[in-house]
């Protein structure tokens, strides 16, 4: 389905990503939210926004390097003494 | 995760003097982060071996120079990112540099998919293939969004700090933020949009 742009849909655009991040100064958001209340369409886009920025945020796989990465990296920088220390 | 990357307390005295044990300590943590950088840049194991092993030997080399003005952290993130976009760019030499200026700079790609898939339980939302639905997405994002994707959403560095990363104003890295997050959200729409009508058609 496409949506219906009027002016505010455009123009609310712009400022999607720093309304999510709650980056906008109070008028402009009360600006959004009014605009929202009349306007499914962007209702619709701002909840899916979020939810895939959500949605990123939980699946990401914690920071770590495989055992035979790591061994190889410390090989390559000569930290071999160092490798037993730590570990991931 | 984002405070613990922040905790630095390197001695840079120690570093810059070319004390081993203090980089093996700066190694041991940062490698994590550089490496997952590395899978998410370039989707492939070799390659964010590669980038990782060339960032700390950068890293170690030039460890004198380093005035400590930006943290350690972003600094590693600096050259991890430049060495992933370099063996981005001579493998698809067509890949535009980050700091080139966009044509449509100030043009956002207009919403296409309206489907409500907020509602989908989360084992839909969390799926195996979902995930891959999600990789899958990010990768197809231009590599100048994606590393602003990756540092902001994954990395959780901030606009400032993405910004010194990449020598970029803070300005440029929200409104590429921004075109990543709605090409990001298109790309899951068109995805959970099917899964959605497999679902109430399922469950009817």
């Amino acid at each position: 389905m496409n949506m219906e742009h009027g002016e505010n849909c455009r123009h609310l655009l712009a400022s999607l990503s720093d309304y999510v991040d709650g980056d906008l100064g109070d008028e402009l958001c009360q600006e959004i939210e009014r605009h929202l209340d009349g306007c499914d369409n962007c209702r619709i886009v701002i909840d899916t926004l979020r939810k895939t920025i959500y949605l990123y945020h939980v699946s990401a796989t914690p920071p770590s390097v495989p055992d035979d990465v790591r061994q190889r990296l410390y090989h390559r920088l000569e930290l071999e003494a160092f490798l037993r220390k730590g570990g991931s | 995760m984002s405070k613990a990357r922040h905790e630095e307390d390197f001695s840079l005295e120690a570093l810059r003097s070319g004390d081993r044990a203090e980089f093996a300590r700066l190694v041991d943590k940062y490698s994590p982060f550089v490496y997952r950088l590395g899978l998410k840049m370039l989707n492939s194991p070799q390659d964010a071996e590669d980038v990782l092993q060339e960032t700390f030997i950068k890293a170690y080399r030039h460890l004198q120079g380093f005035d400590g003005r930006a943290l350690i952290s972003t600094w590693l993130y600096r050259i991890a990112t430049n060495e992933a976009l370099m063996l981005l760019r001579k493998k698809h030499p067509d890949t535009i540099s980050v700091n080139e200026p966009w044509e449509n700079e100030h043009e956002d790609q207009e919403p296409l998919q309206i489907v409500d898939w907020c509602c989908l339980p989360e084992g839909e939302l969390m799926s195996e293939e979902a995930r891959e639905s999600l990789d899958r997405a990010v990768d197809s994002l231009p590599a100048s969004l994606r590393v602003i994707f990756l540092l902001r959403e994954i990395e959780g560095l901030s606009t400032r700090e993405t910004a010194e990363v990449l020598n970029l104003s803070e300005a440029a890295v929200k409104t590429r933020l921004s075109r990543a997050r709605l090409k990001l959200r298109e790309d899951l729409s068109s995805y959970f949009g099917e899964r959605l009508e497999a679902y109430e058609h399922g469950t009817r």
